[in-house]
Parts: structure tokens; C-alpha cells; sequence
């Protein structure tokens, strides 16, 4: 009889642990790091390739979809084996897992998609590095099932492309008056449009420096809109 | 069983299992991609050939691989003094051989750049084409930017005077800055400039922009010094040696 109860607690627990796959604690995995949480402004994870692949928008989009291709599968991968991992080496597993990846994705680019792989190979490398992807790894993958993980990775890739589009945007727009490598305020070699009536590109705008300064600007617009992200001490 | 994940034997074995599963999976996936690779650099090559002659800029890498031997009819390989080497002269009946080292297509100017210290003793690889009946040399050319190589393909048109096309290529350069040099804008300038006073041999000045331009000089990008100076230099290098090739070639 008692044993009988105890199955049907069992029961009862395993059933409330199951959740829907877009429960409300699962949306919050992909919201969180796009605004309260965002890798590259509130945990200023990842802001070497945020100032380096920044000039042009392309290859930020292409760069933030490597990334988000990238961490989807570290952070499942590493959520399957998380129970397997000793504890004493899980940073150079991680970094296994990682570097594998990244070396499949490129090897994959340059038999089927050999332009994206022209236009990444520069990036590889950096994706590698990325603290973004080792920090998910480190501090939510080992320790949540590959569903969650899953999400988390998606969410942390969306929120830190954004700011790599955004920052392009302006780095591009006014440090070369281009967007997407369309010409938006004339042509400066011939000087039409824009440049006609004595406009000038801004060259710091091309260079790693002027997205410190735009990052900057989008976290003081960040925490002025939402002051409880505003650090006291 | 209860395993001691803290154990050493569990740790260096999960570490064994890990590298070999890994390193495993990843020679697979190389081994089976490789030829798909070579091809696109094979094709990526013939492009760029392509795509510095007159007219011919929009060639795409899948077409450039069958369009290669129309246009191409011969290729061979000079030495330093522009003098033919020995059985390299080839003409487009003969397949493309990478293996083949008398095959000018097989040379990897990169390899050459990097351990070939001395440039005299270098290999030169030249194509022949044909468009609309007229002769052009395309001549790789082969240097450093600012954070790796740059490279390039010149047609030269047949007087050996004038440049007539070029391709730009770089692995590495900054986006935005040095990696504009392979842009139409900054390609296109080259067209029409001279490398010789119908004499003696004038390389191109790559400057800084802005300044009034003569025939033997173009813009070079702003902020991308460093690489306008590697397209200068490569340039300045190697060319000579096509240019003696041709107004030999000329005077027989």
C-alpha cells in the first residue's frame, strides 16, 4: 500500500516537472539576453568581435549567424554529455566541443558554400574565441537539459547579434555612407548625393574605437530606459 | 554502478574517448569535403583569371570552370629574366594538371612567396588569352597586406604597355579598409594604365587618394594603406618580368 503511494508521488513529480516547451520560464531563455541580460551590454561578454566585425553590416549578420548556428549546438551538445563531463576538465571539454564545431562549420562552408566561407574567414577563428559561447557553456548548458539550452543559445546569439547590427548600422552609415554595401549618401569617389554638397565620411567611424563609443551610447540608452539595470555600488 | 566522475582513470579516459571520437569525426568530414574544396579553388582560380579580362567580369566560379579553355590558349611558366622555362609552354588542348609542375596552373605563388626568398629564382606563371581576337597576358601577382597575403591577376594587353584589367583578392583584410581592394571601384582604376613608356618598364604608384593622378598612377583606399602598399608592391615585383616577356616576344 505504501509503496503504492510513493509511485503515485513519483508520478505526481515527474508529471509537474514537465513542462511546455514555451513555458514562461523558457520565453524568458530567449527574451532575457535580447534587453535585462544582454551578452554584449549587461555582461560584456564578447565585445572583442562586437569593435572588430563591426565596419560593415553584411559581415555582422553573417558573423551573428555563424555565432547563433555555433551556440545552438555547443550548448546542446555539451547539455547532452553535461552528467558525462568530469568536473576537473569540463573548460578544455567545452573547448573541444567548440573548436570541432567551429572547424566542421568551416570545413562545411568551403565545399558547399565557398562565397560565405570567403566572406567568414577572417571570423572562424574569432567565433572560437568568443567568451559568449565558452561563458552559455560554463554557465547554463552544464547544468540545463538541451531543450533549455537550446533556447538559452538562441536568445544570448539573438541578443548579441542585434547589437552587432545596430553598431554596424551607424558604423557603416557614416563611416562609409553605405548600408549593406549600397550606397545610401552618394558616391564620395565622384562626389554625388550627398557628398556633392561638401559632406564627409567620418573615418573614425571605421575603426575599432568608434564602437566602443556606440556601445557605450546603446547601454546609457539602455539603463535610462530601464533603471533597475543601473548598478549602485 | 556508481562511477567516481572525480577519479583520475575516469578523467583521462573521458579525455582519451573525447579526443579520439573528435579528432575522428573531424579527418572524416575533411577527408570526404576535399575534393568538393579543391574544386572551388580550382574554379575560384579560373575565375579570377577570367574575370580580369575585358568584358569578362561577370563570369561566375561555376561557369569559369568550363569557359576556362576558350579563352585561355596557352599558359606557360617564365623565369625571372621573362625567358620561357623549359616544356612549360602548354596550350589549352592540354588538361589543367595540378599535380603536373610544368602545368603554370600547378604553381602556388603563395608557397613560392613565403619560402622562396629570392625573388630571381622564383617561377612566373603567364596566361595567354584570347578576346574578341585580341591577345591579352594575364599575369598573377602575389604579396602581403597588412594582416596576411594579397593577390591579384593582371591582363596586359598585347603591346606590354597597358593594363587592360585586374582582379584583387587578400585572405584576411580588414572589411571596410584593405578589403575594398578587391571592389569594382577600386579594380577598374587600373584599366588603361601604363607599366612602361613603350621602353622601359614603369611600375604602377598605388598613392594616397585625393591627389591629381597621372597614367601611371591610382587612388589607393583610405585607411587601407598598408594593403595599397602591398597591391603596390607585388605589382612593381612582378610585372617586370612580363613586361621584358612581352616587348621580347614583340621585337622577334
Amino acid at each position: 500500500m505504501s509503496e503504492q503511494a510513493v509511485a503515485v508521488e513519483e508520478k505526481k513529480i515527474i508529471v509537474k516537472e514537465r513542462e511546455p516547451l514555451f513555458s514562461k520560464k523558457n520565453k524568458k531563455l530567449i527574451s532575457d539576453p535580447l534587453d535585462e541580460n544582454n551578452p554584449i551590454t549587461i555582461q560584456v561578454l564578447g565585445i572583442c568581435s562586437a569593435l572588430a566585425v563591426t565596419v560593415q553590416m553584411k559581415a555582422a549578420v553573417v558573423m551573428s549567424v555563424a555565432v547563433l548556428f555555433v551556440l545552438i549546438l555547443a550548448n546542446v551538445s555539451i547539455s547532452l554529455i553535461r552528467n558525462l563531463i568530469p568536473n576537473r576538465i569540463r573548460i578544455i571539454v567545452q573547448l573541444v566541443v567548440v573548436a570541432a564545431l567551429v572547424i566542421i562549420v568551416d570545413q562545411v562552408l568551403k565545399a558547399y558554400l565557398f562565397d560565405v566561407s570567403k566572406e567568414l574567414s577572417v571570423f572562424v577563428g574569432l567565433i572560437i574565441t568568443n567568451c559568449i559561447i565558452m561563458g552559455r557553456l560554463e554557465a547554463f548548458a552544464l547544468g540545463n537539459k538541451p531543450w533549455p539550452a537550446a533556447l538559452d543559445a538562441i536568445g544570448n546569439s539573438l541578443g548579441y547579434g542585434m547589437v552587432l547590427v545596430i553598431v554596424s548600422f551607424f558604423k557603416e552609415l557614416f563611416g562609409s555612407g553605405k548600408l549593406f554595401g549600397f550606397e545610401i549618401f552618394g558616391n564620395a569617389t565622384e562626389q554625388t548625393g550627398l557628398y556633392a554638397m561638401g559632406y564627409m565620411d567620418n573615418g573614425l567611424m571605421l575603426l575599432p574605437p568608434s564602437s566602443l563609443i556606440l556601445v557605450a551610447v546603446y547601454i546609457w540608452i539602455q539603463k535610462l530606459r530601464n533603471p533597475s539595470l543601473i548598478e549602485t555600488h | 554502478m556508481a562511477i567516481n566522475k572525480d577519479s583520475n582513470t575516469y578523467t583521462i579516459s573521458f579525455a582519451i574517448i573525447l579526443v579520439v571520437l573528435v579528432g575522428g569525426l573531424l579527418a572524416m568530414i575533411a577527408n570526404g569535403l576535399k575534393p568538393l574544396q579543391d574544386e572551388n579553388l580550382v574554379n575560384e582560380k579560373k575565375q579570377n583569371i577570367l574575370n580580369c579580362l575585358p568584358g569578362n567580369k561577370l563570369i561566375n566560379r561555376d561557369e569559369a570552370g568550363s569557359l576556362f579553355a576558350d579563352y585561355v590558349k596557352q599558359r606557360l611558366i617564365l623565369d625571372y629574366n621573362g625567358d620561357v622555362k623549359e616544356n612549360t609552354l602548354l596550350d589549352n588542348s592540354t588538361e589543367l594538371n595540378n599535380k603536373n609542375s610544368y602545368d603554370a596552373f600547378s604553381i602556388d605563388l603563395l608557397k613560392e612567396y613565403k619560402t622562396i626568398k629570392d625573388e630571381k629564382i622564383r617561377n612566373y606563371p603567364l596566361y595567354i588569352c584570347e578576346v574578341d581576337g585580341k591577345t591579352y597576358y594575364v599575369a598573377p601577382v602575389m604579396g602581403k597586406g597588412l594582416w596576411a597575403a594579397v593577390w591579384g591577376f593582371i591582363a596586359i594587353d598585347e603591346s606590354g604597355n597597358e593594363i587592360s584589367g585586374t582582379v584583387f583578392d587578400h585572405k584576411s583584410e580588414t572589411p571596410g579598409l584593405g578589403a575594398e581592394i578587391s571592389q569594382d571601384f577600386f579594380e577598374d582604376q587600373f584599366i588603361g594604365k601604363l607599366i612602361s613608356n613603350n621602353e622601359d618598364y614603369k611600375p604602377v604608384e598605388v598613392n594616397k587618394p585625393g591627389n591629381p593622378l597621372n597614367e601611371y598612377q591610382v587612388d589607393g583606399i583610405s585607411g587601407g594603406t598598408f594593403t595599397s602598399v602591398g597591391v603596390e608592391e607585388m605589382m612593381s615585383r612582378t610585372l617586370i618580368v612580363y613586361h621584358n616577356y612581352i616587348k621580347n616576344l614583340n621585337k622577334s
